[in-house]
């Protein structure tokens, strides 16, 4: 079986007769048993994904088909499929069956794609390294001794090693992009508010977008103009029309990019990943671009003010994990207070409970101010200060991460330093803005390095279409060990 | 600021959560270490500057009171740990005096 990276090349194939929908499923479900080990998928749904490929490749023939034909998709565990498990990589919601579906899975199925099962993830989305999952820590396939980084590993580890051409991950604080970067694959997080949450278990209710993951522009462009636009379960979805992403990729121009000196000049950034992001810079420069350094003095502020509000954010909504009206509920309760408290005890691993209690504390009487109503006001500031940066730029430069992909158990026992892994992420989350992670080499020890742009609110068609320029750009060129 | 054992259990509470003795340290220095890292934000003046509380331009969105039946009785019980048909199931509220 070929190893398609595109959805044109699969549909090609169909059209032609080289390619039968039903092989390709059975292709990705043997690949899928093949690498189990990496523990990517929490769920396989086999036979439905079976069932579903001889309609859709009729559907094909005949010229009736969804956009999404011919594509083979796996979703976070954390996107509600009516009927189907979903357990968000927690002991509390290990036997919990949907009772409807997300609306991204139900826009998902309209056009045709097949959802081939559930990816793992850190719980309730919560970490940077897929290490938080009940399920057991998902593998780095290019190195199985690194994380795939998280919190939407599976999704990431899945595109990368071919378990599935595409996947559904969610980006809170970077959750999409940091894994896509690990992984040498692309990862898109929409603006806040392009995407429906309906179905999508909550983290951070600000911050939490669904994004596509890919091995290609296009497809994510796809997806994402699939899975975009309003939608009547979800009031925060923007009500403007979604353009046809896939279809305005080809761009023209030069254009104005601005870097942030405070990010290369950053502590934790690893000399390998500066040079790619210098190199980024010198390419596009050489190819009549304006890229200039312009400062960002709030970069230090970012990882603290980000995880103020989203702990809050989590420590409200985890409140509904109360082992009685679904969920796991604890043998040792005695009343209706210790069935609260020991089945969400029982039932939560360390880290979510850790913010759950300091998301608790900075919403407490006599620490709100300080904490949460302090960390919605630099939230303010950053966004203002960024948008003001996007006024005279199209796109901000950026590494998506400052190290390549960890080693699996390196960070775990620390978790600040696991939250600082995140610096490069959160400020696009914090400003409610689109950005993207696209693949930009490997490092010397063979591991995948990613490149973000950001930009303005709804600005997804000129980042798209610039990211595939770049990467065309990138390809073109020699290959540079960094 | 610094909080100690007696804030964890006042928070625990809060959060509906228990902390047993054995975990209580490891979480206090976590904690600590978390919120004094938090603290960085006082360094910054936002004096005169409104929290950013709604990332969304979309105002008072309406549709249409159309009575739908979503979600069956039976499918809203189907997760539930205890339910008997109609409710979900707790441990007795109120004893009998």
């Amino acid at each position: 079986m070929k190893d398609y990276q595109r959805l044109s090349e699969v549909r090609d194939d169909i059209q032609s007769g080289a390619l039968n929908l039903d092989d390709l499923v059975n292709h990705y479900l043997q690949r899928i048993k093949a690498e189990a080990h990496l523990n990517a998928f929490i769920e396989v749904f086999a036979e439905e994904a079976r069932a579903a490929a001889a309609p859709i490749q009729q559907k094909l023939l005949n010229g009736t088909a969804g956009k999404l034909a011919g594509m083979v998709i796996g979703i976070k565990d954390i996107i509600c499929y009516k009927g189907h498990g979903i357990a968000v990589g927690s002991k509390i919601l290990e036997n919990y069956k949907s009772i409807y579906s997300a609306t991204v899975v139900e826009r998902l199925l309209a056009e045709d794609a097949i959802i081939i099962g559930r990816l793992n993830c850190d719980e309730f989305a919560m970490g940077g390294s897929n290490e938080n999952s009940y399920f057991g820590p998902v593998k780095n396939y290019a190195d199985n001794t690194k994380v795939p980084g998280g919190s939407s590993g599976g999704s990431a580890v899945a595109v990368q090693a071919g378990l599935c051409l595409a996947s559904l991950g969610t980006d809170t604080g970077g959750s999409v992009r940091q894994p896509a970067a690990f992984c040498g694959v692309v990862g898109v997080k929409p603006t806040y508010g392009r995407v429906s949450r309906h179905g999508v278990v909550a983290y951070a209710s600000s911050f939490d977008q669904v994004g596509p993951i890919a091995n290609s522009v296009e497809d994510a462009a796809l997806i994402l103009e699939v899975i975009a636009g309003a939608d009547e379960f979800d009031s925060t979805v923007s009500s403007q029309a979604v353009p046809a992403y896939s279809e305005k990729l080809k761009f023209e121009g030069k254009k104005r990019i601005a870097y942030l000196p405070e990010v290369l000049e950053s502590a934790g950034l690893d000399p390998e990943v500066k040079a790619m992001t210098e190199n980024a810079i010198e390419r596009l420069r050489a190819d009549g671009h304006t890229v200039e350094p312009i400062s960002f003095p709030y970069l230090e502020y970012v990882v603290p003010t980000y995880y103020i509000l989203t702990m809050a954010e989590s420590s409200s909504n985890l409140a509904r994990y109360d082992g009685v009206h679904y969920g796991y509920r604890s043998p040792n309760a005695t009343d209706l207070e210790s069935t609260y408290k020991k089945s969400r005890s029982e039932g939560f691993g360390a880290e979510v409970k850790r913010r759950i209690m300091l998301g608790t504390f900075v919403l407490s009487a006599g620490y709100y101010d300080a904490y949460y109503a302090k960390a919605q006001k630099v939230r303010n500031i950053i966004r203002s200060k960024t948008e003001e940066i996007l006024k005279d730029h199209d796109f901000i430069l950026l590494p998506t991460t400052p190290t390549p992909a960890f080693g699996l158990g390196e960070k775990i026992s620390d978790p600040l330093t696991m939250y600082l892994a995140d610096i490069f992420t959160v400020q696009a989350s914090l400003a409610g803005i689109p950005a993207i992670s696209i693949p930009a080499g490997n490092n010397s020890a063979g591991l995948p390095l990613g490149l973000q742009f950001i930009t303005k609110r709804f600005g997804e068609t000129e980042l798209l279409a610039f990211s595939k320029y770049y990467l065309e750009l990138f390809a073109s060129q020699p290959v540079v060990s960094y | 600021m610094k909080i100690d054992n007696q804030t964890i259990d006042r928070i625990a509470h809060l959060a509906r959560l228990e902390v047993s003795d054995a975990d209580k340290p490891a979480l206090l220095k976590d904690m600590n270490n978390i919120l004094s890292f938090m603290e960085k934000l006082n360094e910054l003046d936002t004096t005169g500057v409104e929290p950013l509380i709604y990332l969304t331009d979309e105002i008072n969105v309406y549709r249409e009171d159309a009575v739908k039946q979503e979600i069956t009785v039976p499918e809203a019980l189907s997760n539930a740990p205890e339910q008997d048909g109609k409710y979900f199931r707790v441990a007795k509220v109120i004893e009998k005096s």
